[in-house]
């Protein structure tokens, strides 16, 4: 615990890299987010974590604009997302993210999967892309299925592709949408750890996730939400010791009953 | 308790932009949704005012309904519908007898109330041989009479809808014992009896119906011992089962191959022998998924029962012509077509609705 | 007790057993059976269609196809009189064939991309639209369809002397459809070179730039380099050579139009008919492969930053292809199965060409079956075709 703390506050500065602003977010009648106002600074891990359909899964994916907000402000490394495309291309080129299936694209091999976006959205020639490629690959320990497709893979190695793929397009922030849910209990662990050493790196990440060791072991903050509103924030020590909303105990004791 | 940093009440819901249930907000997300979006609703807009008030005026506003001569329909300058009141009977039945018309039109009601009843899930069992075999049945009896006081119609004059019906619903159902022996074929270990299947099926699926029906109107009467004279619609009967049967194979054949591997082994693992296994455990369940593709084959094949027009059979769209080789009537082809066109379609297209329905519920009770 | 008696079986299933409770011999005996019976009843045909000929004084054999015709044929590719052979007037059947299908193949399939994407479209108009044409077209049977074609061009479009021009030198009437081609001029060749040299150039243009790409990182700029190579030489060569462009446009003479190009009112229906009954099938192949590609696979593509036209391009298309082109085939081959629906409006295509051979010469066996194993060649190649493309692209799984 006091040596994650340590290893966080390394990285961490005042830099702000997302910021929202009372976002504000419909699907037809039903309010998905209602004032969500959240601020994560460069270096930061932030982990969320809520009943389904709490919102959750929209926040972030409002942060790389997969969901268009209606109210409020998101800004990411001080760049506002709007319906100004080149904005969009912008920040999507800086926010990376892991998906709960993987979305792996199952026509390329695992070195096409990762080489393609720095070949042609960051025009990078193809072997600086595949020597980047590899070093990730490396980073989460499969180097050596490069050459195959996603389809022969397991689920924890396609979800570890997908961090790859991710990395290599060299994100400032990372978003992971429930990465660990999709996958066999045994799987979890490898994927986990690959999280962990990243958050050691000093990556700023924002984690939804129900893996609670996870939260205690990395986070900086742990966020809860509940019907499409922050309830609390907070460092995880105080978070799972001492919840103050009676929404948050409630949570808390049925996910960390079993 | 700080309760500044947290929130226990819900803020309560601020003004929602405009929505999707607003006609204006509605139109603006559906059709002026960018400069491209709105430029092709302006232009169908506009084609539909050129087209559809004109189409309107011709078919209703400005169209002769009812009885009516050629020529009153030569004066109007919409549609004549006439032409259907005054063909109808020869378009919907052929030549058969002009008294004994009612035969046919509840040999109608029989086939398209089996059908019916076999959209009924409870029904799927023994009970559909029981429907089909009455449906078929009662069919046969109103249309050939010679029994129960009927007096006797041979085959030469039925026509029309029944006989584009009777072609369709006999196809599928001689077809599909047919069709369960060649899928069964084509996955078996045997060489040769696999060998085969496939020839059938590849040969069938490789030609077009109309060499078929060919086939059976110029070659079967060749293969019958001397004497023996095969009907005109027996022929082209047995070349639609043959056509029917390949298919039919096909989509079977896919059901089969969706079963897991494990059936077969639990099927063995009971002890049963090949044809128990195929018949208690494998084909209920591959017949089960396959429906909606059956379905699908029968709206194929109820289209192409039109190809026998080509060898002659009085089917529906060979009675139409004919209907319209009466030179009083013929300008009026549009209406006449129409009116079968109009025909066809509910059928192909409420049995495709049932096949697409069935294939949602089918779905989620597997889920399930 | 029990595991002991099934061990003892399983011993004993090579040795002891029963022979007829054997599963290899009792395959060997079913398969005979079958053959046996099959043998019996092709026999049997093969002894009463026999019995038949003969009495019927009906020849057999093949040596009609070297016989003269005697019947003149509407349109063909390739020369035919009535004193020609009955085996070139089935080629030039099977010739009308090909180009119809052909013909129609392209039109469905522009036609079918086009309301197949349409129907997905978010402008809601737009979507019902297409929608309505899959739903009508798919429903009626194309043979009605094609009556119904043919009957609005030979009944209800004018007659040569009031024929439409809807653009001025393409002429619409009841005796077809003539345009206007360019005439041949001798400096064509030279331009048709270096169009297809150029072509050439261009696709060597897109390897050198997804090369420079792979080198550099620079994103191959394609379509308008493309284009220019392709048509900036021939036109400069068209150009320099005078431009010599003469169009023979059809003209009206005292009874009718001369000169252009034309089709007639046959193939016209045939090829309308074929093409808007297909689309209708492509369409709704199109629209089920593109929505069979997840979801997800967009969304990874523009979390990664690719632009809406690289997502498309590199991501979707390719694995929506996959699901497309197997079942787009297939309609291919129907199409041409389907244009021997010709007879009924007669277009003199192969089964056209064939009945009439069959009505002339009686030999029915002969000629259904010179028709069909044509058709079964056409099938077995673009089913070979599909199989190698299905190996190629399939998609590798556990």
């Amino acid at each position: 615990m006091a040596h994650a703390t340590a290893n966080a506050e390394a990285g961490r500065s005042d830099e702000i890299m997302v910021d929202l602003q009372r976002v504000n977010k419909w699907y037809g009648d039903f309010h998905v987010l209602k004032d969500v106002s959240l601020t994560v600074r460069r270096g930061e891990r932030i982990v969320v974590c809520g009943p389904s359909g709490s919102g959750k899964s929209t926040l972030i994916r409002c942060i790389n604009r997969l969901e268009e907000h209606q109210q409020g402000r998101i800004l990411v490394e001080n760049i506002e997302l709007t319906n100004d495309v080149k904005n969009i291309e912008m920040i999507r080129r800086e926010v990376g993210m892991v998906f709960q299936s993987f979305n792996l694209f199952p026509h390329l091999t695992v070195l096409e999967n990762c080489t393609l976006a720095p070949l042609w959205v960051r025009k990078m020639p193809q072997r600086e892309a595949a020597a980047v490629a590899m070093k990730f690959l490396e980073r989460v320990r499969i180097p050596e299925q490069a050459e195959k497709y996603p389809g022969q893979l397991s689920g924890g190695q396609q979800q570890r592709v997908a961090i790859a793929r991710s990395l290599c397009m060299m994100p400032q922030v990372m978003l992971f949408d429930e990465p660990t849910s999709a996958l066999d209990p045994e799987m979890i662990k490898e994927v986990l750890d690959v999280m962990v050493e990243l958050a050691h790196e000093g990556m700023t990440m924002i984690c939804v996730t129900h893996e609670m060791g996870f939260a205690k072991s990395v986070a900086d903050n742990v966020v809860f939400m509940d019907q499409g509103e922050i309830v609390e924030m907070a460092p995880p020590a105080e978070f799972f010791t001492n919840p103050r909303s009676d929404r948050t105990k409630a949570f808390l004791s049925q996910i960390l009953a079993h | 308790m700080e309760e500044t940093l947290t929130r226990e009440t819900q803020t309560p819901a601020r003004a929602r932009p405009r929505g999707s249930r607003d006609p204006i907000g509605w139109a603006r997300a559906n059709l002026f949704n960018g400069w491209f979006n709105s430029l092709l609703t302006i232009l169908i807009l506009a084609l539909l005012v050129w087209i559809v008030p004109p189409f309107i005026r011709w078919a209703i506003s400005d169209a002769v309904f009812g009885a009516a001569t050629p020529d009153e329909c030569k004066a109007a300058s919409g549609a004549c519908w006439a032409v259907v009141t005054e063909k109808y009977r020869l378009i919907l039945f052929g030549r058969y007898p002009f008294e004994e018309q009612w035969r046919p039109l509840f040999g109608i009601v029989a086939l398209v109330g089996m059908a019916l009843l076999s959209c009924d899930r409870r029904f799927w069992g023994w009970q559909l041989l029981v429907i089909w075999a009455l449906g078929l049945g009662i069919f046969f009896v109103l249309m050939g009479g010679g029994v129960l006081g009927l007096s006797p119609v041979r085959t030469n004059l039925w026509g029309g809808l029944p006989l584009t019906l009777m072609l369709a619903f006999i196809g599928i159902a001689a077809a599909f014992p047919i069709a369960i022996l060649l899928a069964l074929g084509r996955r078996s270990k045997l060489p040769i009896i696999s060998a085969l299947s496939v020839g059938y099926i590849e040969l069938i699926r490789g030609v077009p119906l109309i060499t078929l029906l060919f086939m059976g109107s110029f070659m079967l009467p060749l293969f019958m011992p001397t004497g023996v004279d095969i009907d005109a619609i027996l022929r082209a009967q047995v070349a639609i089962i043959m056509f029917a049967a390949a298919y039919l194979a096909e989509v079977i054949r896919g059901g089969l191959q969706a079963l897991p591997k494990g059936q077969h082994e639990a099927a063995a693992a009971l002890g049963l022998g090949y044809w128990q296994t195929q018949g208690l455990i494998i084909l209920p369940q591959a017949l089960k998924i396959t429906i909606p593709p059956i379905v699908n084959t029968f709206i194929g094949l109820f289209k192409d029962t039109s190809l026998v027009a080509i060898v002659s059979l009085t089917d529906l769209v060979l009675a139409t012509r004919q209907a319209l080789g009466d030179p009083e009537w013929r300008q009026f082809f549009i209406e006449a077509y129409l009116f079968i066109m109009v025909i066809y379609w509910v059928f192909c297209f409420f049995m495709s609705k049932y096949s697409q329905h069935l294939e949602r519920s089918l779905a989620t009770d597997r889920r399930s | 007790m029990a595991r002991e008696g099934l061990g003892q079986s399983a011993a004993t299933a090579s040795s002891g057993v029963v022979w007829w409770r054997n599963p290899t011999i009792r395959g060997v005996i079913a398969q005979v059976v079958v053959v046996v019976l099959l043998v019996a009843v092709v026999w049997y045909l093969v002894h009463n269609t026999i019995t038949n000929l003969n009495e019927r004084s009906i020849r057999t054999g093949f040596s009609f196809l070297d016989q003269e015709a005697g019947f003149a044929i509407g349109e063909a590719l390739i020369a035919f009189a009535p004193t020609d052979t009955y085996g070139r007037a089935l080629l030039v059947g099977l010739l009308n064939t090909l180009r119809v299908s052909l013909i129609g193949i392209v039109l469905a399939t522009l036609l079918g991309v086009v309301i197949g994407i349409a129907r997905l479209s978010s402008n809601w108009l737009v979507a019902k639209l297409a929608s309505v044409y899959v739903e009508v077209t798919r429903n009626i049977p194309l043979l009605l369809q094609l009556f119904f074609w043919y009957t609005i061009v030979t009944q209800l479009l004018p007659a040569v002397r009031e024929a439409l021009e809807p653009v001025p030198g393409v002429v619409l009437s009841k005796s077809g459809l003539q345009f206007p081609i360019v005439v041949g001029d001798p400096t064509h060749l030279p331009v048709l070179g270096v169009l297809a040299l150029s072509i050439v150039a261009a696709f060597v243009y897109r390897r050198h730039a997804y090369r420079r790409q792979r080198e550099t990182g620079q994103e191959p700029r394609l379509l308008w380099p493309m284009l220019a190579i392709i048509c900036l030489p021939a036109l400069a060569v068209f150009l320099v050579t005078g431009a010599p462009l003469e169009l023979d446009v059809p003209e009206f003479t005292r009874f009718n139009y001369r000169g252009g190009a034309s089709v007639t009112p046959e193939f016209l229906a045939l090829l309308l008919g074929l093409s808007i009954y297909t689309a209708g099938f492509i369409a709704e192949i199109v629209r089920s492969g593109i929505l069979a590609v997840p979801w997800g696979q967009t969304e990874a593509a523009a979390a990664l930053g690719f632009r809406r036209g690289l997502q498309l391009r590199l991501i979707v298309l390719p694995q929506a292809l996959r699901i497309i082109v197997p079942p787009t085939t297939s309609n291919y081959l129907n199409l041409t199965k389907n244009s021997s629906l010709a007879v009924a409006i007669g277009y003199p295509d192969l089964v056209s060409v064939g009945n009439t051979t069959l009505n002339q010469t009686g030999q029915a066996i002969e000629c259904i079956s010179i028709m069909m194993a044509i058709y079964l060649t056409i099938s077995l190649l673009i089913s070979a075709f599909m199989n190698w493309y299905n190996r190629r692209i399939a998609l590798v799984e556990r």
